[in-house]
């Protein structure tokens, strides 16, 4: 697995923000950039060149859902693999993720394993 | 919300009464009767809701609550952010230790920082709790409108929001949500 590129992680809680750079860390992902919302990410995607994005759902005022579409109907790195990390596990949610072009989905409280497992399938 | 204040009722029941005052009816007697009866419930109602204190409930209470709610989100978030600092430490510490050792050091922290993904799941509930305190706060609002207390801001209680936004409802309790097995079917 390639742990050279650029990741942002997106999440409106910073104990969240932290766990998930801690175990990107311990895979070997180095560039981690980090987002509190769909708009401070977008913005930051829009501004650099990343390999993975890694979101929550639940997030004001842009939610990781309406960061997804965005991505996906944008004209840059479009096709970027996508993970929702969040606590919404409404078999709806996970249709409508799916639909809008989610490349994975791992519902709180996760562990390291299924993170690392997660990444693996979309990288 | 209700279209009539507690004034209006009462000029209805009294309105009523008046018109079948003087009927000799042995029912329009008894229909007056319950009239009254009723007219006097509404004023006991509202004496007893009065006396109560009722607007300390939105106007103390819940606003107490909400707050403390929001200091136990507060609280928890440092503790987290203490107990990751620790364990980081103990993860710069490790380097310095054989593979062996250093190994079993960063599965533990990796434990640690698994755990407490405690603080975003509870804080996610408790953002909830404080969203159904507030809507509660309006209800009672509303209610004391109605039984002529003083004048409240009106809160629409329906549920006004958009199809996405309904698709944001924090965590599920247990059984209610699909498993990580479940999801991993659709992929």
């Amino acid at each position: 697995m390639n742990t050279n590129m650029k990741v942002l992680i997106v999440d409106d809680y910073n104990t969240m923000l932290r766990i998930i750079r801690n175990l990107l860390q311990q895979i070997g992902f180095k560039d981690i950039t980090e987002a509190a919302d769909g708009e401070e990410a977008l913005e930051k995607f829009n501004a650099d060149d990343f390999g993975l994005v890694i979101s929550d759902w639940n997030m004001e005022p842009m939610s990781g859902y309406d960061l997804l579409k965005s991505i996906r109907a944008g004209n840059k790195n479009a096709s970027v693999p996508f993970i929702m990390i969040t606590a919404e596990s409404k078999t709806e949610n996970v249709i409508k993720a799916k639909q809008a072009g989610v490349s994975n989905y791992i519902v709180k409280p996760f562990n390291a394993e299924t993170l690392k497992g997660k990444i693996e399938s979309v990288l | 919300m209700s279209k009539y204040s507690r004034e209006q009722v009462m000029d209805t029941i009294s309105s009523v009464m008046s018109k079948v005052e003087g009927e000799q009816a042995e029912s329009l007697r008894h229909v007056r009767d319950e009239l009254a009866a009723l007219a006097k419930t509404i004023e006991d109602m509202h004496t007893e809701i009065l006396a109560t204190r009722s607007h300390d409930v939105s106007d103390i209470h819940i606003p107490t609550a909400t707050d403390e709610l929001d200091a136990v989100v507060g609280a928890t978030e440092q503790a987290s952010a203490k107990i990751m600092d620790s364990a980081e430490v103990i993860q710069g510490l490790a380097d310095q230790a054989d593979e062996k050792l250093k190994a079993a050091l960063m599965d533990e922290t990796t434990k640690i920082f698994e755990a407490c993904s405690f603080q975003d799941i509870t804080g996610q509930r408790i953002t909830k709790v404080v969203k159904t305190l507030r809507d509660i706060e309006g209800s009672v609002g509303n209610l004391l409108h109605l039984f002529g207390g003083k004048p409240v801001d009106f809160q629409p209680l329906e549920d006004t929001r958009d199809e996405d936004e309904k698709l944001k409802n924090g965590p599920q309790l247990e059984g209610q949500g699909v498993s990580q097995d479940d999801i991993d079917k659709l992929f």
